[in-house]
């Protein structure tokens, strides 16, 4: 019934080695060459997540980083698990991806099995066994929102297998930044858009304050009726406009010679690339 | 493939027997590195209605061996008919670490409360060896308040004396000790069952740091 790569096996207990052999051959073959075998992109990031008055509240900015270079300025951190039920991904990128869509995918086959809509507390169960069983070589932080039969829950699921359940979550390199904001002001059974004036706020934090995140603020409001999702809901970090003008005019710099050589060139081939400047 | 930074629950626990029950208590801080990922979370893990554990070491090790041993008593007690013991709640929580002791690094103290042995501790020293005790400190925290608890322990103390020796001994440690901290979680599990408590951090009592 569960996703596995290959059902019909039984499965065995403990990480597999299957690939560690194939992997080193590969990276043996490639430093032949002289080249690096690819390192995994890691998502500096900012996650938010809280619970309110009428379900829950999550957030993430929406930089993607190679090392010190950023390779996705409006990335989605924000997964879809099942209707009622949403995950923000921080850590390797795509093992935060490919995880979320494996408990998307299994919770639907589950959901249909039972006949009843999934529960988030199902979805953190299996998020953490197989991270535990994969021993926090899954790079994937979690933090998993919905709103189920038995009210709003909110839990957060570490890479080695360790879980909370908390009113309020960050997480990402730019936590530290993001559970300041919370911690100073949140109050239980908050209204809707003071919630999401709290998650904006922090998330801003993180944004402003951590290298690993930037770009726009995505927001996932769910409730009993329904799911918002406010992609871009914030650009705080806008490029400002010139104040003056910074040219000098021409004849501030005298011109003592002029000599002109003219070069013998044929124009062969023109092409335009557009780049994205935004 | 680098390993990301394990979640551990540095803390302090303690277990302590009296006449008719146990009394479990644990500190609220998981640390990653340097900081704090919760500041509440209750490391007093329910096995049984009146078997429970403290947790402590890496925190992802220990809320699985808390979980599968919480399921295996599911299975057991249905089995047997009745509620399961203290000893076997024990030996199941000893058999997954012993097994596993290579890779994992949790260590957690069982106490409760069964028909025919009464209030009972049970801990394992760092190599396995499975021994019931009258009371039991765990964690990096324990290793502050040694003195102190084997200073003011008495035989025959009340469930009352023993609530406060633990929510002292707590004390103790979370204010020397950087990786406990937050609030102090009590539960006192006797023949009628297991009723929990939460003391605030500003409700602990204070001491000489004053």
């Amino acid at each position: 019934m569960l996703n596995n790569s290959r059902p019909c096996q039984p499965q065995s207990a403990g990480f597999s080695f299957e690939n560690t052999r194939r992997n080193a051959v590969l990276e043996g073959n490639l430093s032949e060459l002289g080249y690096s075998s690819p390192k995994a992109r890691k998502t500096g990031t900012t996650i938010a997540g809280i619970v309110f008055k009428d379900g829950v509240i999550l957030g993430a900015d929406t930089r993607a980083t190679d090392d010190m270079v950023v390779a996705d300025k409006n990335c989605m951190k924000i997964h879809y698990i099942a209707p009622n039920i949403y995950c923000c991904g921080a850590g390797v990128a795509a093992d935060a991806e490919v995880t979320t869509q494996m408990m998307s995918s299994n919770v639907e086959l589950h959901s249909l099995s039972t006949g009843r809509p999934p529960l988030v507390v199902t979805v953190t169960r299996q998020l953490k066994q197989m991270l535990f069983r994969y021993q926090g070589h899954i790079g994937s932080s979690l933090i998993v929102g919905g709103v189920d039969v038995t009210g709003a829950h909110l839990y957060s699921v570490y890479p080695h297998g360790s879980y909370d359940k908390l009113p309020f979550l960050t997480m990402g390199s730019g936590a530290g930044a993001a559970i300041s904001i919370f911690e100073d002001r949140y109050r239980p059974n908050m209204e809707l858009e003071e919630a999401k004036k709290l998650v904006r706020d922090a998330i801003t934090a993180g944004i402003f304050c951590d290298l690993g995140s930037g770009s726009n603020v995505d927001l996932c409001v769910i409730t009993q009726a329904g799911v918002q999702y406010l992609r871009s809901y914030d650009q705080p970090a806008q490029k400002g406009k010139k104040e003056g003008q910074y040219k000098y005019k021409p004849g501030t710099t005298a011109v003592l010679t002029k000599t002109v050589t003219p070069l013998p060139l044929d124009v062969v081939d023109e092409s335009i690339q557009l780049m994205d400047t935004q | 493939m680098a390993k990301t930074k394990e979640l551990s629950n540095d803390t302090t626990i303690i277990a302590i027997e009296f006449d008719g029950g146990v009394v479990l208590g644990s500190d609220s801080r998981v640390s990653a590195g340097e900081t704090v990922v919760n500041r509440v979370m209750n490391k007093l893990s329910l096995l049984h209605d009146k078997i429970y554990c403290a947790l402590s070491g890496s925190a992802a090790d220990a809320q699985t061996i808390a979980e599968m041993v919480n399921y295996q008593l599911d299975v057991h007690s249905i089995e047997v008919g009745e509620d399961p013991q203290v000893r076997s709640a024990a030996s199941l929580v000893k058999n997954i670490s012993y097994k596993y002791k290579e890779e994992l690094s949790a260590h957690l103290i069982v106490a409760g409360w069964d028909k025919r042995g009464g209030g009972q501790v049970s801990v394992r020293d760092l190599n396995g060896l499975l021994s019931r005790q009258p009371f039991a400190v765990g964690g990096s925290g324990s290793a502050y308040v040694y003195g102190f608890v084997d200073a003011e322990y008495r035989k025959a103390m009340s469930k009352e004396d023993c609530q406060q020796f633990v929510v002292n001994t707590l004390s103790l440690a979370m204010s020397r000790d950087g990786s406990s901290g937050g609030v102090a979680y009590l539960v006192t599990i006797d023949e009628k069952g297991a009723e929990e408590k939460c003391i605030l951090g500003n409700e602990l009592p204070t001491f000489y740091d004053q």
